[in-house]
């Protein structure tokens, strides 16, 4: 099916602050055996890790692209200070490689020139997807919260002014960025003094009620849902309502495997059955939810009536 | 020039007239659904009932902001332009907007009419602002409640447009329009829905030993003592444990309200046009006492007096006050 | 929800059951229902606010008086009745506070946030129910107290009067 057969797959950009060799490892380990068309780079979340893994980035660029991956760099979420501003007008600056576009900072200094809307930018409805398509927009990934119905209208309304459409289905759902950093205050740290403590939490460090219930991660600046989103069981449909780009965003879980699990079942050769019992055993003891595509709270994991 | 313009919340028609009569120089106030992200059970106002503000706010000199500052999801964009379309005709003074084809259909339709961008929006760079006021004609921006004076005062010199600061009232923790915590817990949307913790998904319980403790959708949000002053439901102001945590505390932010009163003079100084009230959700009651309060103090500043700033702590969350961000980045 | 218990930290609490609770109910009963057929003929704006919550039966609670009122808004057919507390139907929702703080919301001269961050006022049951209720009430120009007073003469307002007094004097010394 020819459709089927366009359907990317791709990676999205690191969240946590992992440090320059875990992510050297982990690029090399992608570019040589993931099944993902392309692959985000870049900080999205705070600024003051970018130094860590900046030196970096043109080596891991020319080694996912010598691998056949198509890698696209992904912009800050908040842009307020300096080093914020720079940084983003730094990369609006670049002609290659493409660029995500997080902040309506990066929209400004990239002016017409092609870019790509990232999940950030609340490219929530046809209008909006329309206005940006006119100033460049070239692909949008569409909001983690964005329901089912809503998502099939913004995607024929994005493929229809021939934008490659994305959306998020598998990873931790990104739920609230703050000036804050929610790491530090848990370490009785402020942000400027921060000693970079988010680095011991691989997966975002966990939140739970005081009843002892698991509820949310915090990722710096950044707090997360405490499920995986998993939209294995929703690919299908998603593919027949005009997405083209799936993203799978890094978690702390072997990636090589998430990504062949979702290419499997892209390419049928895998039941939806199937693959998410592999799923769930690769992500342990971590919920999997579908609420958000199901218009209910996005922790919930709703079961699918057949697929049609 | 800075004319201290005070910008006063409305809920209700009659929470309009008190905030007019207490000194307003200009009230905000939304529709009865998902255009504003105050879309709270019996608040807000009908289209005939913001005939009749309009008029009796414009009969005493004070503008009328309507607040369409949500996010349209795909599908639903034409309920956002009725409004639009609905408030150009009852004559509102300027549109509060968030989202970018919302803007863009207000620019084109009704290029007469002022657009202010939303702290929905998220705009907290001099770049970003100035996209909104390049591209959609943008007149004032509201800015995001995380940003130092000097800061403030800095991109003041960089942007085209009118900023108006929040002053008082809730301490919105997470970068407004970038919220889903709400959503994530109830399947309803602070962005598309315009909810924050919606009042049909919180419990309240009380226990024997006289403490309370507050539920979202089946979550505990926080556990108040006897004798500990409460906050709202909000996930962003909840307690919870962390690994090295484990007796629990704030991990965003405590129950405590904004009040930058103390800090009026020095906003003006750094080129603030307008001060917002935050509160469209509070009682006539609230909106007396703290617009005749700001009112009082501007009138003060504008006339050279040293402003005699009246007690609020009655009137705040957890019944404590902040200066947050403005007084000083390491609230960061 | 988890059972509500017995309030043990307001203070001044009169018992809200026995003989003297039923007396004190079968005395306020008329009163009562004109009150409520008075405000809901002259404030009708009240019930588009309420929406769903017409027909919800509130609890009202004010822990100083020997009796709880049941309110329940239906335009049709409005219910303002004074309950001995063991005898209270099951409520959608219940509020509860001293007697005054009640009043003074009833008329937006306290503000119902603030009265629960001090934890003088309390909620229990269907919150959205007591918020509709609240922006309801919020919304009325004018003194629902003063009117109600009003219907009943000079004594109704000095009686008014008195309370708030009372009340005034009780706050500051807290």
């Amino acid at each position: 099916m020819a459709v089927k057969d366009m359907t990317k797959l791709t990676l999205g950009p690191i969240a946590y602050h992992w440090s320059a060799e875990a992510r050297r490892d982990f690029y090399a380990r992608i570019a040589d055996e993931a099944p993902v068309d392309e692959v985000y780079l870049g900080e999205v979340i705070c600024s003051k890790r970018a130094p860590f893994h900046e030196a970096d980035l043109p080596a891991t660029i020319e080694r996912l692209e010598r691998a056949g991956k198509t890698v696209i760099v992904s912009t800050l979420a908040e842009v307020m200070l300096k080093r914020e501003r720079k940084a983003t007008g730094d990369l609006a600056a670049m002609d290659a490689p493409e660029i995500e576009v997080n902040n309506a900072a990066g929209l400004y200094a990239r002016g017409r020139r092609a870019h790509r809307i990232g999940p950030f930018l609340n490219a929530y409805n046809e209008a909006t997807i329309a206005w940006m398509a006119g100033q460049g927009a070239t692909h949008v990934c569409l909001p983690a919260e964005l329901p089912g119905p809503a998502i099939a209208v913004a995607a024929q309304a994005a493929r229809d002014l021939r934008l490659g459409v994305e959306v998020q289905v598998f990873g931790r759902a990104p739920l609230a960025v703050s000036a804050r950093c929610y790491h530090a205050r848990a370490h009785g740290r402020t942000k400027d003094n921060c000693q970079f403590v988010c680095e011991n939490d691989a997966d975002g460090m966990p939140l739970r009620t005081t009843d002892d219930r698991p509820i949310l991660r915090v990722n710096g600046i950044q707090t997360q849902s405490e499920c995986y989103v998993d939209l294995l069981p929703e690919t299908e449909r998603l593919v027949a309502d005009g997405v083209t780009h799936l993203r799978l965003m890094p978690q702390a879980v072997d990636m090589v495997a998430v990504a062949r699990v979702f290419r499997a079942t892209l390419d049928r050769t895998l039941s939806v059955a199937e693959a998410d019992v592999r799923l769930a055993a690769l992500c342990g003891d971590t919920g999997l939810s579908n609420g958000f595509y199901h218009g209910t709270a996005g922790y919930r994991r709703i079961a699918m009536a057949s697929a049609g | 020039m800075s004319l201290a313009e005070l910008i006063c919340p409305a809920g209700t028609p009659a929470a309009l007239r008190t905030a007019v009569d207490a000194g307003a120089d200009a009230v905000y106030c939304g529709f009865q659904d998902a255009t504003n992200a105050r879309n709270f059970p019996g608040l807000n106002f009908t289209p005939e009932e913001l005939a009749a503000s309009v008029a009796y706010a414009h009969d005493k000199g004070t503008k009328v902001l309507l607040a369409l500052n949500t996010y349209p999801p795909a599908g639903k964009v034409d309920l956002w332009r009725q409004a639009a379309d609905t408030g150009a005709r009852l004559g509102v003074d300027a549109f509060i907007v968030a989202d970018m084809g919302v803007a863009d259909y207000i620019a084109r339709t009704h290029p007469g009419i002022r657009l202010h961008l939303s702290v929905q929006a998220a705009a907290s760079s001099p770049e970003a602002i100035r996209y909104y006021c390049e591209n959609f004609g943008v007149k004032r921006v509201v800015l995001p409640r995380i940003l130092t004076i000097p800061e403030i005062r800095q991109i003041k010199r960089e942007i085209p447009c009118e900023i108006e600061t929040f002053i008082f009232g809730n301490h919105g923790l997470m970068v407004e329009g970038r919220c889903s915590l709400t959503n994530y817990l109830t399947g309803q949307s602070t962005n598309m829905d315009g909810v924050c913790s919606p009042a049909s998904e919180v419990d309240y319980a009380r226990h024997a030993d006289g403490s309370m403790s507050s539920q979202l959708a089946g979550f505990t949000i926080d556990c108040f003592g006897a004798e500990e002053k409460a906050g709202y439901p909000t996930i962003c102001k909840g307690r919870y444990t962390a690994p090295h945590r484990p007796d629990g505390y704030y991990a965003f932010e405590e129950p405590i309200s904004l009040n930058l009163s103390r800090l009026l003079p020095e906003l003006i100084e750094a080129g603030v046009h307008a001060f917002k009230i935050e509160g469209r959700q509070r009682s006539k009651s609230y909106v007396r006492g703290v617009v005749r309060a700001f009112r009082a103090a501007v009138d003060d500043i504008k006339a050279g007096r040293e402003a005699k700033i009246a007690d609020l702590i009655a009137l705040t969350e957890g019944q404590k006050q902040t200066q947050g961000a403005f007084e000083t980045k390491k609230w960061r | 929800m988890t059972e509500s218990s017995p309030v043990t930290f307001f203070p001044a609490r009169l018992p809200g059951s026995g003989l003297a609770s039923r007396l004190a109910c079968l005395a306020v009963q008329p009163i009562l229902l004109r009150v409520v057929r008075r405000i809901a003929a002259r404030h009708p704006s009240i019930f588009a606010r309420l929406g769903p919550h017409q027909t919800t039966d509130f609890l009202i609670d004010p822990v100083e008086l020997p009796f709880a009122l049941h309110l329940r808004p239906d335009p049709a057919a409005p219910i303002l009745r004074a309950v001995p507390r063991d005898k209270a139907p099951r409520a959608g929702a219940t509020i509860r506070g001293r007697f005054l703080l009640l009043l003074e919301l009833v008329d937006a001269e306290e503000d119902g946030d603030a009265a629960f961050f001090s934890r003088d006022l309390e909620v229990t049951g269907d919150t959205e129910a007591v918020v509709r209720l609240r922006n309801a009430l919020d919304d009325v120009d004018g003194s629902i107290a003063e009117e109600t007073a009003a219907m009943f003469g000079a004594p109704g307002r000095a009686v008014l009067a008195r309370l708030r007094r009372a009340y005034a004097n009780d706050m500051h010394r807290r």
